[in-house]
């Protein structure tokens, strides 16, 4: 089981130990600076950190020490705009997403770009090949005016593999390093959308996909519209319903167990807060068939916290998760989310939380 | 010669150093700012080489007016601050 974590949140980077007593705060990097997402370290102490600094810009830091001193590297950043180009500006909002994969490391970013690095994050390219398909200029916003590529699902295995995310732009996947993509979203419904399009693959909003580490080929996504599980790697995905809601952003999933998955339902959904201002998790041990709620520890009156799409981990033993919230509430759960407790009620707003 | 100020906020994550150079347009002044502290252009200008929405450029008391393009002529004592735009926190 882990005993490191991490929370991203508005006003810096917080890691969390786990100790006899629980899970406390034992060292605060970025102080003040929003930080949007974290690589949490390798074997050797390499890790990295997205900042977006509100006038300056959004930027990467690297630390070669498990987070005890940073440097700043160059983020990732796309070529110049041709005056032709339609779509959002080529401009780096948000370091929104980063995984490793072999030994490549990938970015996904609001304005929708994925880049990658193959030398530990000092430098970055853009995937152009995703970036220049006619259908890349059809995303939307969601939340954000930008497209925001949000997930990024490495294949254990399978390095040249990729299934992303994309808010609202569908589920795409590649097959070798991103040289081809495709779509990979059949089955999700936007009801958002006009009628005839509800279907199409290229105007969904994904909040978040998460792939079963031992059985890869199950997949999870939290979607504007509900849950969603294939077991087909994407090839295909069928609703699954969860009381008391099915609208939420984020999800977590077992990485053992292929027929669990954890999920923080939200009143759908401009409202966006926990059912009758009581917070929950739900959690599904049969595939999605059902649904246990699980709210002990969990602020059962007047709760008003949202927990992002990234605001939602699960251990490596998938009997740990942690969950932090716009509100800055951050609980722990060491029992597959049966019982919680509470690390702060107080933090800043947090945007991401990962174990490693 | 033109003077480039930056708002002493910079200093938290680069050197800002102010700069004397000879330019006739807001752009030329810039440049020569980064050329002598190359980490300061991502903080000022974003990739496509536009001022960040959130900084705001003055020149002898007035605004810049082309924050894309940074056409904006210059005198030759001119006196230039960056700062931050009034937003964020």
């Amino acid at each position: 089981m882990n005993d490191r974590a991490w929370a991203a949140t508005r006003k810096g980077l917080f890691e969390l130990r786990r100790r006899a007593g629980g899970w406390q705060i034992e060292n605060l990097s970025f102080v003040a600076d929003p930080v949007t997402m974290l690589l949490p370290p390798d074997d050797s102490g390499h890790m990295l950190a997205g900042l977006n600094l509100g006038h300056f810009g959004a930027k990467l830091h690297v630390s070669d020490d498990a987070g005890r001193s940073w440097r700043e590297v160059a983020a990732p950043s796309f070529p110049p705009q041709p005056p032709e180009a339609e779509g959002p500006a080529w401009k780096l909002e948000q370091v929104f997403a980063l995984e490793r994969a072999g030994d490549a490391i990938w970015c996904g970013s609001v304005p929708g770009g994925l880049f990658v690095s193959r030398d530990g994050g000092e430098s970055w390219r853009l995937d152009e090949t995703l970036w220049l398909d006619p259908r890349r200029v059809q995303w939307m916003g969601g939340g954000n005016p930008a497209p925001a590529l949000h997930s990024i699902c490495p294949h254990p295995g399978q390095p040249q593999e990729l299934l992303i995310g994309v808010s609202c732009g569908g589920a795409w996947r590649t097959t070798d390093g991103g040289r081809t993509w495709g779509l990979r979203a059949k089955g999700m419904r936007a009801d958002f959308m006009p009628p005839e399009l509800a279907g199409d693959e290229n105007s969904q909003d994904p909040h978040l996909i998460a792939r079963c580490r031992d059985v890869p080929d199950v997949l999870w996504c939290q979607h504007h519209c509900g849950i969603f599980r294939s077991e087909d790697n994407g090839a295909s995905w069928t609703a699954l319903t969860a009381q008391p809601s099915s609208f939420g952003f984020a999800v977590a999933a077992h990485p053992a167990d292929p027929r669990t998955a954890w999920f923080v339902p939200a009143v759908k959904d401009e409202r966006r807060i926990p059912v009758d201002g009581a917070l929950c998790v739900t959690r599904t041990r049969d595939g999605g068939e059902t649904f246990d709620v699980l709210r002990a520890g969990l602020p059962q009156q007047h709760c008003y916290d949202l927990v992002f799409r990234h605001g939602l981990a699960v251990d490596e033993s998938g009997e740990q998760l942690m969950m932090g919230s716009t509100t800055g509430g951050l609980w722990a759960s060491g029992d597959a989310g049966d019982s919680w407790q509470t690390v702060s009620a107080h933090l800043p707003p947090i945007y991401a939380v990962k174990f490693g | 010669m033109a003077l480039v100020e930056f708002t002493p906020q910079l200093r938290r994550f680069v050197d800002a150093s102010s700069c004397q150079c000879e330019a006739s347009t807001l752009r030329e002044a810039l440049d020569a700012a980064f050329a002598a502290q190359p980490r300061l252009r991502g903080y000022i200008l974003d990739e496509q080489g536009h001022l960040r929405v959130n900084v705001a450029v003055f020149i002898d008391g007035r605004r810049a007016r082309d924050p894309r393009g940074l056409s904006d002529p210059l005198r030759s004592d001119s006196r230039i601050h960056v700062l931050q735009a009034l937003s964020g926190g």
